[in-house]
């Protein structure tokens, strides 16, 4: 199977490889997948009091179609709003990576892992505002 | 150095150049029809097939009249194991059947007797109501047994069988990929007609104990076949000292041409025969009907002498370019686990899972290097493979395995590079990955509750 030019690029180039620290109360972590499964991603978000999402960072167990979503997503996700991380689709991820039917379960586990970091993130938020 | 690197000679082999320069001939002039007897045309195409068969037979010892060229190993497997079956065999569901009729005819029905399909031959209805049908046919078995990881041309001829009423055990391997000899001599029982384990594994390799397993399906009086595409032109055969019975080759898997193969069947003691598959003008003995493949044939005996001659030499050189790869991995990676027991493998065959790494992103990261992987991902059916999976491998672990095929043509300099190149990019990948993260941190991986996507 020849790869799509975008998926080798992001793939050779990730953007934004890395760890946050998970404690951090401004950070929120998805951590999705399984090793079974043959892939697991971990994306983490920074997110500031306004609620804009500062840095981002993943690493992902798995093939080039995984390690790519997930490199896109920190990518679209850096400087936005959460709102905006939590309505992405994973269609979008399909259609810029243009994804093969075989690949596009890639796509949902960078959805899934965008949407835990943001459920996260807002857990975290909310046993701050119950605790004080 | 040639880029790309082929390290996939487990999947096919190039064509020797010798090989090329003896097909030729028979794809230009010497276009004859083997089977045309009354012309020269047809005679140097027969005489051409004849020399081949007796290179082919040369290879494993066989004798020429012992040699049934097919289209390559998938059919010779199949006609092995079909063949057999069909020609020994008899199901439950046709004893039954045969009882079922014989009654109806002592009952007095009048059209009993034109119900019977020709393939049981001519049958004594009377004796069968007297006697039953599993005593009249008491020599004729049902069952057959092969392992968990063969090819899937002998796997899935097993399972067609089994959908015509044929019972088939499926043994499981040891944790090194080798059979354990005291479950085959358990499974043995009067009911079974063929046992079918492959010579070497395609995927990690691992050499079965051919001899023992012949000598025990010898001792019982059940057939053996074996499927040795992979060990055959790498490692020493002698149907006749390991007892076989039947033996699938394949060309392309030692420097020959695609599309060519055999099936050795043999003719002595005993003398094995075969339901055919293919029918038609009654070629190879009326065991495969079909046009001979005459430059296929040429190459596939001109790449068997080459292999028979140059083998000793080959295989250390090959092998010693393994330990080379091996050792240069193992110097520079920790957590590589070797697939398949270490001693008992094809000398050019090294098969690894890199834990943490997923093999499809390895095979992206080193794609100057042909090789394959038992990743889900390269294959079509999201599973891993079944062959790593029987081996008791975690999915994880075969979700992160990489073949690598050494074979004829590999140099020094490759393995030197690829070694490098495979460190770079593992280490590369693993500052990637999650999972690597946290077993360093020491977090217990199997401890996390995954949810299974």
């Amino acid at each position: 199977m020849a790869y799509n030019e975008k998926i080798i690029e992001h793939y050779e180039n990730p953007r934004n490889v890395g760890t946050l620290d998970k404690d951090d109360p401004n950070v929120g972590t998805g951590l999705v997948g399984a090793p079974a499964c043959g892939d697991v991603m971990r994306l983490q978000i920074r997110v500031s009091d306004e609620g804009i999402i500062e840095d981002a960072k993943f690493k992902t167990f798995g093939c080039g179609s995984a390690i790519a979503s997930s490199s896109l997503v920190t990518e679209w996700v850096k400087g936005q709003s959460v709102d905006f991380a939590e309505g992405l689709k994973n269609q979008q991820i399909v259609e810029e990576l243009s994804l093969p039917p075989v690949k596009v379960h890639c796509s949902v586990l960078a959805e899934d892992a965008i949407k835990a970091a943001v459920a996260d993130w807002k857990k975290k938020k909310a046993d701050r505002a119950g605790a004080k | 150095m040639k880029f790309p690197i082929y390290f996939d000679n487990n999947a096919t082999t190039p064509v020797d150049p010798r090989v090329v320069e003896a097909m030729l001939p028979f794809l230009k002039e010497k276009f004859g029809n083997a089977a045309s007897r009354s012309h020269a045309f047809g005679w140097v195409a027969e005489e051409a097939v004849d020399y081949a068969r007796e290179q082919v037979a040369k290879l494993i010892a066989a004798t020429p009249a012992e040699i049934i060229f097919t289209s390559g190993a998938t059919e010779s497997n199949n006609l092995a194991i079909k063949g057999v079956a069909h020609m020994y065999g008899m199901t439950q569901a046709d004893l039954f059947f045969l009882d079922s009729v014989a009654r109806a005819k002592k009952e007095g029905r009048a059209d009993a007797e034109s119900l019977i399909p020709q393939r049981f031959g001519s049958v004594d209805l009377a004796e069968i109501a007297e006697k039953g049908a599993a005593t009249v046919f008491a020599d004729r078995g049902d069952h057959l047994i092969t392992l968990q990881t063969e090819h899937k041309a002998t796997l899935d001829s097993m399972k067609r069988l089994e959908k015509e009423g044929f019972r088939v055990t499926y043994l499981k391997v040891q944790p090194n990929g080798l059979i354990d000899l005291r479950e085959l001599e358990a499974s043995i029982t009067k009911k079974t007609i063929l046992v079918s384990i492959m010579f070497a594994n395609n995927e990690i390799g691992v050499l079965q104990p051919i001899g023992e397993i012949g000598a025990l399906c010898h001792e019982k009086g059940v057939l053996f076949h074996t499927d040795a595409v992979q060990a055959a032109g790498k490692v020493p055969i002698d149907v006749n000292a390991l007892n076989v019975d039947l033996l699938s080759l394949s060309g392309h898997k030692m420097y020959g041409p695609k599309g060519v193969g055999a099936l050795y069947v043999r003719r002595k003691k005993p003398r094995v025969r075969l339901e055919a598959v293919i029918d038609g003008g009654g070629h190879e003995r009326g065991m495969r009907s079909g046009t001979l493949n005459v430059p296929g044939i040429v190459g596939f005996g001109k790449a068997a002498e080459i292999c028979q001659k140059e083998m000793a030499s080959e295989a250390e050189r090959v092998n010693q370019l393994r330990e080379r790869l091996f050792t240069g991995l193992k110097a520079e990676l920790d957590e590589l686990f070797l697939n398949g027991d270490a001693e008992r493998r094809l000398p050019g065959n090294l098969n690894v899972s890199f834990a943490y790494v997923e093999g499809e992103a390895m095979m992206m990261a080193i794609k100057d290097v042909a090789v394959s992987s038992g990743s889900a991902c390269t294959s079509a059916s999201l599973e891993p493979s079944y062959v790593l999976r029987a081996l008791g491998v975690g999915d994880d672990l075969a979700h992160s395995s990489i073949r690598f095929g050494l074979g004829r043509f590999s140099t020094e300099e490759e393995v030197d590079y690829v070694v490098k190149l495979v460190v770079e990019k593992v280490k590369k990948l693993r500052d990637m990955s999650p999972l690597y993260e946290m077993a360093k941190a020491g977090i217990d991986i199997n401890s996390i509750q995954w949810a299974a996507h």
